[in-house]
C-alpha cells in the first residue's frame, strides 16, 4: 500500500521535526516546507493527500496561503493555530480549511483529525448510514438509532444530526451550521443552535453534561464524533 | 479650587493667583494702616508670600515677593507714595524684608520639590516591588515545570535501560503534568497582558451557562473535591462572551480546588436576576481573613503561607474578565464557613429554550 503524502508548512523546525517523527511512525510520507511560498510550490509540484498549514508564517499570512491553495487544491487542509485565537480559526474555516488544531496539540488529537480529513478525501459523500459509536444515523431513511433503539427526533433535530454525521470528526462553525439548517439570514442566530444542540444532546448522549458525540469547540463551533 | 495640584495649573493662572493675594492683603492693610502701623504690615505681607510659596511654582512666587516689597515700600513706608525711604532703620528693614521674602519663597519651593521627589520615589519603589513580585512568581511558576521536564528528560536519556518501565512511565507522566502546568501559566500571563493592554473586546454571543459550567467542571476532573452543580432546565440563554466567562468559572473552580482542603464541597449556581447573569461559587473550606478579602483580586496577591503553585493571577483575571463585560465580582465568607465568590454580569437573555420544540 502506498503511503499517504502529507505536506507540512510550518516555519518552526521543532514542530516540523516532531510532526515528521509522529507522522512517519504512523505510516505517512512527510514533505516539508518552511515558508508559505515554498509550501505552495511543493503542493503544486506534487499535490499531497493532506496539508498541515501553520497560520503564523514568516513570509506571508497563512490565510493568504490557504486562499491561494484553495483555488485549485481540493483535498484536506488542516490549520495549525495558536491557542485563544478563535477569530483566526473561524476565518480559516470560512476560507475553506477542513479543520484546525491549536498549538499545543496532542498527537492522538492530530492523528484523529488527519484520519477523518483523509477519509473525507477518499470517500465521496454518498454514504447513507453513518456509524458513530453507539449511534447509527441512516440519512436516507431519516432514522437515528442509539444502541439499536430508534430515537424520536424532531425534523430540525434530524437535519442537525445528519449535517453533523456527514461531517463526522470535523469542526463546523456556527455560521455554517445555521446557514445549512435554517438558511441564509439566520447565520448569527446562535440561540437556535444552542437550544437544538441542547435538546439533541439530551437524546443522543449518555451524559448530556459531558457530551461525547457533539463536542463544543469554544468560540468556533461544534464537532461531531 | 485644588491648590495642592497647582503644579498642573497653567502658568498664567499661577502668576495671577500668586499676585492676587498680595494685592488683596495690601488693600486690606492699606485701609487699616492707621490702626496697625507699617511694620506689622510687613509681617502680614511676608506671611502672604509664604502662603503663596506653599502653593505655586518658583517664578510666580518670586514675582509675588518682589511685588509685595515694592507695594510695602510705595504705600506703607514713609514718605508715602514714593520709593524713597526716610530713615536708615527703614532702609535696613526694607532690605531685610526683601531678603526674607526671597529666601522664604526659595526655601518653601525647595521643600516642596523634595517632598515631590520623595513621593515619586515611593511610587517607583511600589512599582518596582510589584514588578519584582511578578518576576519572582513568574520565574518560580515557569521554572518549576521546566525543571521537572529537563530533570525527567535527563534521567530518561541517561539510563533508559536502568529504569523500570513503571519509573519510565512515571517520568513521562511528570513531563506531561509539567508541560500542562506551563501551558496554563502561559495562558494566564497572556490573559493578563490582554487585560493590561486594554485590547480586550468581549464577543457577546448566546451562551448556555449549564454547558459552560459543566465544561469547566469536566476540565478539572478527576479531583478530590466534590463539585455540586444542578443543571437548570429553565435557565435562560445569556448573551455573554463565552470564552471570558468560561475562563472566569474555570479560574474560580480551580482556585477553590487549590485552596480548600481535600473533599471540600464546591457548589456552583447560575441565576438570572434583574437582567444579570449571577454566578456563585461557594465552598466549605476555611474562608478568608477579613483583611484579605479586599486584596485577593489584586494582581500577584497570594495569601501568605499558602501552598506553592499559583501565580496570584487567577483571581485578578476573574475580576478583569468580569469587568470587561461590565460585571462585578464579590467575595464574602459564608456564615456556615467557607467562602462565596459572586460574579454579576449584565446580559441580555433569551428564553427560547423554554419554548416547546417546533
Amino acid at each position: 500500500m502506498n503511503k499517504a503524502e502529507i505536506l507540512i508548512i510550518d516555519d518552526e523546525p521543532q514542530i516540523r521535526k516532531l510532526l515528521e517523527i509522529t507522522l512517519e511512525s504512523n505510516g505517512y510520507k512527510v514533505v516539508q516546507a518552511e515558508t508559505g511560498k515554498e509550501g505552495v510550490i511543493q503542493a503544486a509540484s506534487h499535490p499531497p493527500e493532506l496539508i498541515l498549514l501553520d497560520i503564523g508564517l514568516p513570509d506571508r499570512s497563512g490565510h493568504e496561503v490557504l486562499k491561494e491553495l484553495r483555488q485549485w487544491y481540493n483535498k484536506s487542509i488542516i490549520i495549525l493555530s495558536v491557542q485563544n485565537n478563535e477569530s483566526d480559526i473561524v476565518t480559516a474555516l470560512d476560507n475553506g480549511a477542513t479543520d484546525y488544531l491549536s498549538k499545543p496539540f496532542r498527537t492522538a488529537e492530530l492523528l484523529a483529525r488527519m484520519r477523518s480529513a483523509i477519509r473525507r478525501n477518499q470517500t465521496p459523500n454518498n454514504t447513507t448510514v453513518v456509524d458513530a459509536g453507539d449511534l447509527q444515523i441512516n440519512l436516507a431513511a431519516r432514522t437515528v438509532k442509539k444502541n439499536n433503539e430508534l430515537l424520536k427526533l424532531t425534523s430540525t433535530e434530524f437535519n442537525l444530526i445528519s449535517l453533523f454525521a456527514c461531517n463526522e470528526g470535523r469542526v463546523l462553525t456556527h455560521r455554517f451550521i445555521l446557514k445549512e439548517i435554517w438558511g441564509v439570514g439566520y447565520q448569527t442566530e446562535t440561540q437556535y443552535l444552542r437550544v437544538f444542540v441542547g435538546s439533541l444532546r439530551k437524546k443522543i448522549e449518555d451524559n448530556p453534561n459531558n457530551p461525547l458525540h457533539i463536542v463544543t469547540e469554544s468560540g468556533v463551533g461544534y464537532r461531531f464524533q | 479650587m485644588k491648590l495642592s495640584n497647582s503644579g498642573k495649573l497653567p502658568v498664567k493662572t499661577q502668576y495671577f493667583l500668586s499676585v492676587l493675594p498680595v494685592f488683596v492683603v495690601s488693600l486690606v492693610c492699606f485701609s487699616f494702616k492707621n490702626l496697625i502701623g507699617y511694620k506689622i504690615v510687613a509681617l502680614i505681607l511676608l506671611m502672604t508670600v509664604s502662603v503663596v510659596a506653599m502653593l505655586f511654582e518658583i517664578l510666580p512666587v518670586l514675582l509675588a515677593a518682589i511685588l509685595s516689597a515694592v507695594i510695602w515700600n510705595f504705600f506703607f513706608i514713609p514718605p508715602l507714595y514714593t520709593f524713597e525711604i526716610g530713615n536708615t532703620e527703614d532702609v535696613l528693614m526694607f532690605l531685610l524684608y526683601f531678603l526674607i521674602a526671597l529666601v522664604n519663597a526659595v526655601l518653601t519651593f525647595k521643600i516642596r520639590e523634595a517632598e515631590k521627589k520623595a513621593r515619586d520615589k515611593e511610587e517607583k519603589e511600589k512599582e518596582l516591588k510589584l514588578y519584582n513580585t511578578l518576576l519572582n512568581s513568574l520565574s518560580h511558576e515557569l521554572r518549576t515545570p521546566i525543571s521537572a521536564i529537563l530533570g525527567s528528560v535527563d534521567v530518561l536519556k541517561e539510563g533508559i535501560q536502568k529504569l523500570s518501565s513503571e519509573n519510565q512511565a512515571e517520568l513521562l507522566n511528570e513531563i506531561e503534568i509539567a508541560a500542562n502546568r506551563l501551558n496554563r501559566q502561559v495562558e494566564n500571563v497572556l490573559n493578563m497582558s490582554r487585560l493590561e493592554s486594554g485590547m480586550l473586546k468581549p464577543k457577546m454571543d448566546w451562551t448556555d451557562m449549564n454547558e459552560l459550567v459543566n465544561n469547566a467542571i469536566h476540565k478539572l476532573l478527576p479531583t478530590n473535591h466534590q463539585f455540586i452543580f444542578q443543571n437548570s432546565e429553565s435557565l435562560a440563554l445569556f448573551k455573554l462572551d463565552s470564552g471570558l466567562t468560561g475562563e472566569i468559572v474555570y479560574n474560580l473552580l480551580h482556585n477553590a480546588v487549590q485552596y480548600t482542603p481535600a473533599n471540600s464541597r464546591i457548589e456552583i449556581a447560575v441565576k438570572h436576576q434583574d437582567e444579570n447573569c449571577t454566578i456563585t461559587v461557594s465552598d466549605n473550606g476555611n474562608g478568608f481573613l477579613a483583611e484579605e478579602i479586599p486584596l485577593v483580586f489584586d494582581k500577584f496577591y497570594r495569601i501568605p503561607n499558602t501552598r506553592t503553585g499559583g501565580s496570584g493571577l487567577g483571581l485578578s483575571i476573574v475580576k478583569g474578565f468580569a469587568e470587561a463585560q461590565n460585571g462585578v465580582v464579590k467575595l464574602e465568607n459564608n456564615k456556615t464557613g467557607g467562602a462565596s465568590f459572586t460574579i454579576v454580569i449584565p446580559a441580555e437573555t433569551s428564553y427560547l429554550n423554554n419554548l416547546k420544540n417546533e
